[in-house]
């Protein structure tokens, strides 16, 4: 599907929420503590292609999509969006590299406008843009509504007259209302239905190939990445673990946490029945005091001292362009020498984080 | 086989609103048996929630359970109700009130999909479940006091409230055995964990709280709605491991009601599948994933993305999920405005029928007979006239 040129290259990139400290804080003189949401991400998205993003609640998918959106000011890194770097972009590239990359989100009853009618949601983006007259905007919206698969009699209703399915058709037909290049889908299926769900999966891989879209698509259902990605990054506490060719990171994953998140999902298949699934133990750390060295470690079956140690960096495994953040790739990284953790002493000690770990 | 523990006859349950009467649950039919996993999987507004609040009699207002019967196997009962008796059981609906709601603790008890709010913030979760303790022992002692602190104690004790804020509903015993429970659903450190409140939980743990809550009155049967939605994938594999275990160890039974087929195949050795408040295929795991007969049931499957195999294209079911109000259902088979293969013969409400197979019955006229092609209603049946497609 890709033809090798990247469209989107992001290096390094960091996005930290500061809080605010309290007026205690101010007189002991405490350090600030800032909740470390994406901490040094780096992927590429080469035109045409689906990057799937992937990870549990609070990882940072989310946020990596918005802050290389500029949605979000990134506290360090670059984007560059056809070579051009988004954060340095001004005024009229600021505003053409807002054309050609979209944005759908998760929620269509919370992202759509209760007081605007379908075809003043999907023509927003024209007006913000002063693109075409009353007239020629109209008639834009009605054709994009048949292009969702929805009718163009539908163009003067209200979003809660359409349900959930309907409204993310609205939320696509808007993303598209420019012509974009790029769109981050930001878990676009995941509030809806399965039987809807699987329309909206099929809509979206028939837009990309009548368009050529090229898709970041941000979403925590394994099973969902697989079937529309063509490559894989898997997120854990704001890091990328693993990433590479969709089939290889599920047929062969390199990194204990890809692993055991595909051990986790339950099969609909009657094979599936009383499968025993050595479940991840504990509950993901703090992202404002995530565990020293591998993030993984307090987890992870196969941890050594050397995981607590050192922060690994990301090696080749497996098949060519997958990439795994795990001393295990390493042949002869000293992890193979080192001790095995204990992983209850391990548990102690990030004990005081686990309550917080949801988000 | 197993005896069975509840039968479940043409229940139905309606909601009185303003908008008019919406027939959630129509005409319910199932059985549950000692110490089996049944599952009901739907989507959203097909009714398998209110079967489940049905069920264990929690159905509030606008909504009432208007039709049917709920059999549960109880001896006791039965003789002392010989009107509401069958054999050995005796018709839930039939009891008194006070009598059915001390059922609820050793008899039923239900865990709901988001901890979160099933836990007060502000009582700590040790004292929460205690609680629990404190109330099926009360009621042990005698049934008609089954009130729990927050249900309030009349005004006596609002005003005694006021003046001793910290007052002791619970016994140290009771407190005792709710860490017993805490330890027992895998919670580590039980004994400070229990004096945590709810917010310092994870999800994960929480979930495991209330399933303690939930163990407390030692249930005969556990109804679980959507327990793993909320969580993530690795919490949920924690969690329905958990759930396999107890039910291994007290031998009871579980009603786990879910969306997720996956769920469901991993869990159950029975499955109904729900759609628009009925239960339109039934069956052993195998006949209902390998030998569907229902097209919503075959639509429901090929609209999942295979994990291990991706299908280069999903087979969804076209169309939305019907409204449930009365005035707009009409009396024909509910899923005809959307099925591949509706004949004139939807038209009319199809009975439940046998489907081959002991366990296995889809309510479907293709059961009957084949699809015929000249029979078929034209695509646009369906469409409202003048409609706008």
């Amino acid at each position: 599907m890709s033809d090798d040129r990247t469209l989107l290259e992001v290096e390094g990139l960091k996005k930290h929420y500061a809080e605010n400290a309290t007026l205690l804080d101010r007189l002991l003189g405490n350090e600030r503590q800032s909740v470390k949401a994406v901490d040094g991400v780096s992927f590429r998205v080469e035109q045409g292609e689906t990057l799937g993003l992937v990870g549990e609640s609070g990882c940072g998918k989310s946020t990596t999509g918005e802050t290389l959106l500029a949605l979000e000011e990134a506290t360090a890194g670059d984007v560059r969006f056809d070579g051009e770097s988004v954060f340095e972009m001004t005024g009229a590239e600021r505003a053409e590299f807002r054309r050609r990359a979209q944005v759908v989100f998760q929620d269509p009853f919370s992202s759509l406008d209760p007081r605007m009618t379908a075809g003043e949601i999907i023509t927003e983006p024209l007006v913000v843009h002063d693109i075409a007259d009353r007239e020629e905007r109209r008639d834009r919206a009605k054709e994009l509504l048949e292009r969702v698969g929805l009718s163009a009699g539908q163009v003067d209703r209200y979003p809660h007259e359409f349900s959930g399915g309907q409204r993310q058709r609205i939320g696509i037909a808007r993303a598209l209302a420019l012509d974009p290049e790029f769109i981050v889908l930001d878990e676009p299926v995941s509030a809806l239905d399965v039987s809807v769900q699987a329309q909206i999966l099929n809509l979206l891989e028939d837009l990309q190939e009548e368009l050529g879209l090229t898709y970041l698509f941000i979403a925590h259902d394994l099973s969902v990445v697989r079937h529309i990605s063509d490559r894989v990054a898997v997120m854990y506490l704001g890091e990328i673990v693993e990433r590479g060719p969709v089939d290889a990171i599920f047929e062969d994953p390199q990194h204990p946490y890809t692993g055991k998140l595909l051990e986790s999902v339950p099969r609909a298949d009657t094979s599936e029945r009383g499968r025993r699934v050595d479940a991840l133990e504990g509950d993901v750390p703090s992202p404002r005091n995530p565990p020293e060295g591998c993030r993984f470690h307090t987890r992870c079956p196969y941890a050594r001292e050397a995981c607590r140690a050192e922060v690994p960096g990301t090696y080749d495994a497996g098949v060519s362009g997958q990439r795994t953040a795990c001393f295990r790739a390493v042949e002869s990284h000293e992890y193979w020498e080192s001790d095995p953790l204990d992983l209850d002493a391990a548990d102690v000690d990030g004990e005081g984080s686990t309550a917080e770990a949801d988000d | 086989m197993a005896r069975d523990l509840l039968r479940v006859e043409d229940l139905s349950t309606r909601f009185f609103t303003g908008e008019g009467q919406v027939n959630a649950v129509e005409s319910v039919s199932f059985d549950v048996r000692e110490g089996e996993i049944l599952g009901i999987v739907g989507e959203s507004g097909s009714g398998k929630s209110v079967t489940a609040l049905s069920l264990v009699d929690l159905v509030e207002s606008p909504g009432r359970v208007t039709a049917g019967q709920v059999w549960l196997r109880n001896p006791d009962l039965a003789e002392e109700f010989p009107d509401a008796a069958d054999g050995e059981f005796v018709d839930l609906r039939e009891l008194p009130k006070g009598l059915r709601r001390s059922l609820r603790g050793p008899t039923f008890s239900m865990i709901f999909q988001d901890p979160m709010s099933s836990f007060n913030p502000s009582i700590t979760v040790g004292e929460q479940i205690a609680e629990a303790v404190e109330v099926q022992r009360r009621a042990k002692a005698n049934p008609r006091s089954t009130r729990s602190r927050t249900q309030g104690y009349g005004l006596a004790s609002y005003l005694v409230d006021g003046v001793v804020p910290g007052r002791d509903y619970t016994e140290d015993a009771s407190h005792e055995r709710a860490v017993e429970l805490l330890e027992q659903v895998g919670i580590p450190d039980p004994a400070e964990r229990a004096d945590e409140y709810p917010h310092e939980f994870s999800g994960g743990m929480l979930q495991r709280a209330m399933i303690a809550q939930a163990l407390a009155g030692e249930p005969d049967l556990l109804v679980a709605d959507e327990p793993t939605t909320a969580l993530d994938v690795t919490i949920q594999a924690q969690i329905l491991e958990l759930l396999r275990d107890i039910q291994a160890e007290r031998d009871m039974s579980i009603v786990l009601i879910t969306h997720d087929l996956g769920v469901i195949a991993r869990m159950c050795d029975r499955v109904g599948v729900m759609y628009a408040g009925e239960i339109v295929e039934r069956g052993t795991l195998e006949d209902v994933f390998d030998d569907p007969v229902h097209p919503y049931t075959q639509g429901l499957i090929g609209s999942i993305p295979d994990l291990d195999d991706p299908a280069p294209r999903l087979q969804p079911i076209e169309g939305n999920v019907p409204s449930l109000l009365d005035s707009e259902m009409d009396e024909r088979c509910y899923f005809a405005d959307r099925c591949p293969k509706a004949m004139r013969d939807c038209l009319e409400p199809p009975g439940e029928r046998e489907a081959g197979g002991e366990e296995h019955a889809a309510r479907c006229v293709l059961v009957d007979h084949e699809y015929d092609e000249l029979d078929a209603l034209p695509d646009d049946y369906f469409e409202p006239e003048g409609g706008d497609r």
